[in-house]
């Protein structure tokens, strides 16, 4: 074997090693890192313990919103067959509406009320993000061209 | 009337891609003796289908905007997507702010960029021709996705009296160019992809250099498109962030990546001959991803403010067209790679090897974000588990990944191509090294709180910054696109200062003021005095007065709005931000909460200009050496102007 030939196969070697190190991180991460989709009926169903982040959706109940003190906001998310309260402190997204589609990202508190950090919408009348078409789908809560 | 002629261009513009992809193949055969005739007649009937296929896509495109701006709503896509009251500049931007509209920009991109190659005719006519005929293939199967799946001609009969205007969100001045700037970059690679393919089935070495303008054109068009949609999401959202790995933000990290990656590879194939195969590979794999991107963002597979609503025989048609596409080029290329002659030697030290460095961070960053952006979609086919990746993954793949790149971005120009000297490189930066470390020193003494990851980030900015100035005065009395490397790596510093210092140092708050109350947000005192309504030319405003206050005296006033747009019914919010340019005060007006009372959230952002300036000096490094190209290939073609040397 000449120098040449066992430099390129150091330099495959050390190739081949960095996308090891990189596919493990990139899976360690990956199982740490991703947040789950529910509903409040697959809360009920799936016992989420507190303090798991995952993005909840569903549909504002009517009646339900109310401001606290400061700038905090508490409502319910349903999905027909089962509900969950919902606090935030921020800026609802303008089109955030009572009795329409929405989606928090955040984690259960000890109480059961779902404390999000991050609150979305839809970004228009006619569009609704896919993962909320199908939990509602679910409940049969859903109208095709609705 | 309007309607059928667009119809019918875009039918001529078909029959002159077929043209075009069977005239170029043929014409990318060798001249045998008794055939010479034929090729050369391919050849020529690939140069004129393409042009007059440019022609016919212009012209269905020009008759869509008529009908846009002349308000035509018997044409279903502008009745759906425009309004009479709507601004003229948003009347013409609406023609791309739908899915139909969109994919016609998209193979008028095409279109353009087929029509410039024809006409440059770089790397000599077998190349060209099989390009072109490459090209031709894929204008075919765009048009045909377009006139059956998502024709923008389609009539309303009777036709409506006004339109339904416009999503809000997208009528903005920086959203109206974000689109044709993407795609500039996006289909820009498609050139690049097939001088790659054109490479592969004529055998020619010289297709690096053939395709570098272009390569070029779509880095930068790329940079400035995802520069102005991170800043649109910036000012537009009311979030305060500027990047939120967002899987259709990330459907154009992606490709961006990657030609970066080709960029510094092909230039080692142009210089040296190495990596021949993995510079082929990567602008396969560039335009590869320029069409998975397409695919996440128009078929409705994912939630983003991007997805048009949309019918799922779109999303499979781009996914045969993905495969055909994918599938031929990697199929071509396990085929033909092999004949090519293999790559040149290089030291271990050597420009080569930092440009391999170079490839296999990038390679492996653009891996990680398609890992993320793509297992939730995986994982919900598989088992209709519905999941989504956080910033948190990115933060700590992404970015080690990334930063590690950048650390070694400065040795490469340092050395020489074939052999190069480690010690004297180390040497020469050791200035930059001492400005890095200066940087470090003065954010841990001057910004408070302290962090160590924004020491670092500074370390680095200072290191990037003072290399490309040292690379400068290195060069000092060169050609002027011989200091390209140097401004591009400087503006990789300069963006990475904004991204730390918008990330570790924004202070927030979100308070409910009435009027003459004050809030506090980092250095600044705001009095809210009350809001009043507005009216627009399409939508009515609450528009909030906040003055920023120097003790007693008003600085200036600041106004948020929240927009309501009565013929599409929506309301959106509109941000107010005042910028120093080191510094944004960025405000976002939230909800009446009765009694004059008015939640609003304030954010101090340090730095967040320097995010775009960057992406703005990169894409300045990329315009210098496209026009040094041009340059050069004016002196070489008219040598009479210039006297002999």
């Amino acid at each position: 074997m000449n120098a040449k030939k066992r430099r390129r196969l150091y330099f495959a070697a050390a190739l081949v090693a960095a996308g090891g190190v990189l596919a493990v991180a990139i899976v360690y991460q990956l199982g740490n890192n991703v947040l789950y989709f529910y509903s409040p009926s697959d809360i009920a169903q799936k016992h989420v313990e507190p303090g798991v982040a995952f993005r909840i959706g569903g549909l504002v109940e009517k009646a339900s919103v109310r401001h606290g003190a400061s700038a905090d906001v508490h409502f319910v998310v349903t999905d027909g067959a089962r509900s969950v309260p919902v606090e935030f402190a921020g800026v609802l997204p303008a089109l955030f509406r009572e009795g329409q589609g929405v989606v928090a990202t955040g984690a259960l508190n000890p109480t059961g009320t779902f404390q999000a950090t991050e609150v979305l919408a839809k970004h228009d009348e006619k569009y609704m993000p896919p993962e909320l078409v199908a939990a509602l789908k679910r409940q049969g809560r859903w109208k095709e061209g609705e | 009337m309007l309607g059928e002629l667009g119809q019918l261009a875009l039918c001529f513009a078909l029959g002159l891609s077929l043209v075009m992809a069977v005239s170029g193949l043929l014409g990318a055969r060798a001249g045998a003796p008794n055939s010479a005739l034929n090729s050369e007649l391919a050849r020529s009937i690939a140069s004129a289908s393409t042009m007059g296929m440019m022609v016919f896509v212009v012209l269905a495109f020009g008759v869509l905007l008529t009908g846009f701006v002349t308000s035509d709503f018997s044409i279903a896509v502008v009745a759906n997507n425009s309004h009479t009251l709507k601004p003229m500049i948003y009347k013409i931007t609406g023609v791309w702010g739908n899915h139909e509209g969109s994919m016609l920009l998209w193979v008028l991109v095409l279109s353009l960029y087929a029509g410039a190659v024809a006409a440059m005719g770089r790397g000599g006519p077998r190349l060209t021709s099989a390009a072109l005929g490459v090209q031709g293939l894929l204008a075919v199967a765009f048009i045909l996705f377009i006139l059956f799946t998502s024709n923008p001609f389609l009539r309303l009969d009777p036709a409506p009296f006004e339109g339904a205007g416009l999503n809000p969100l997208l009528q903005d001045p920086g959203l109206a160019v974000h689109p044709p700037m993407l795609y500039a970059g996006y289909v820009g690679l498609s050139a690049s992809f097939s001088y790659a393919a054109a490479a592969l089935i004529v055998g020619e070495a010289g297709w690096a250099r053939a395709a570098r303008p272009f390569m070029l054109i779509a880095w930068i068009a790329l940079t400035c498109g995802i520069a102005l949609g991170s800043w649109w999401a910036y000012y537009e959202l009311g979030w305060g962030g500027f990047w939120f790995w967002d899987p259709v933000e990330n459907a154009s990290l992606m490709p961006w990546l990657i030609a970066t990656a080709l960029l510094h590879s092909a230039l080692a194939t142009e210089k040296s001959g190495a990596f021949r195969t993995w510079t082929l590979l990567l602008a396969i794999g560039g335009f590869s991803l320029s069409l998975i991107g397409t695919f996440l963002v128009r078929s409705g597979v994912l939630s983003s403010v991007h997805a048009f609503a949309s019918d799922p025989t779109r999303g499979f048609f781009i996914m045969v067209l993905i495969f055909c596409a994918i599938g031929g080029a990697l199929g071509l290329f396990a085929w033909r790679a092999p004949t090519l002659q293999s790559g040149a030697t290089f030291d271990t030290v050597s420009r080569e090897s930092a440009l391999l460095l170079n490839n296999v961070f990038l390679v492996g960053a653009c891996a990680a974000v398609f890992v993320g952006t793509l297992y939730p979609l995986g994982l919900d086919a598989m088992t209709g588990q519905k999941i989504s990746v956080g910033p948190p993954y990115y933060a700590l793949t992404f970015a080690p990944i990334f930063l590690a790149l950048l650390l070694l971005v400065p040795f490469g120009p340092q050395l020489g191509w074939r052999r190069g000297d480690h010690k004297a490189a180390f040497r020469a930066l050791l200035p930059a090294l001492g400005l890095g470390g200066v940087a470090a020193v003065a954010v841990l003494a001057i910004a408070s709180p302290r962090f160590l990851t924004g020491a670092l980030a500074f370390a680095v900015a200072g290191w990037l910054i003072g290399a490309s100035v040292l690379d400068f005065f290195k060069r000092k009395g060169a050609r002027a696109s011989a200091f390209a490397a140097a401004l591009a790596h400087a503006g990789l510093g300069v963006t990475l200062m904004g991204v730390a210092g918008t990330t570790l140092w924004r202070s927030e708050a979100l308070d409910v003021v009435g009027p003459g109350e004050t809030m506090t947000v980092g250095p600044y005192t705001l009095r809210f005095d009350g809001v009043a309504e507005v009216k627009g030319p399409n939508f009515q405003a609450t528009q909030a007065q906040l003055a920023l206050m120097d003790g007693s005296r008003v600085v200036t006033v600041l106004r948020p709005e929240k927009r309501v747009y009565p013929a599409e019914g929506q309301e959106v919010a509109d941000t107010a931000i005042r910028t120093t340019g080191m510094r944004d005060l960025y405000l976002a007006l939230g909800d009446d909460r009765g009694n004059g009372r008015w939640t609003v959230r304030a954010y101090v952002s340090p730095l967040a200009p320097f995010i775009w300036l960057g992406a703005l000096v990169m894409a300045a490094g990329g315009f210098l050496s496209l026009w040094g190209r041009l340059r050069l290939k004016l002196a070489t073609a008219s040598p009479a102007i210039q006297p002999a040397e």
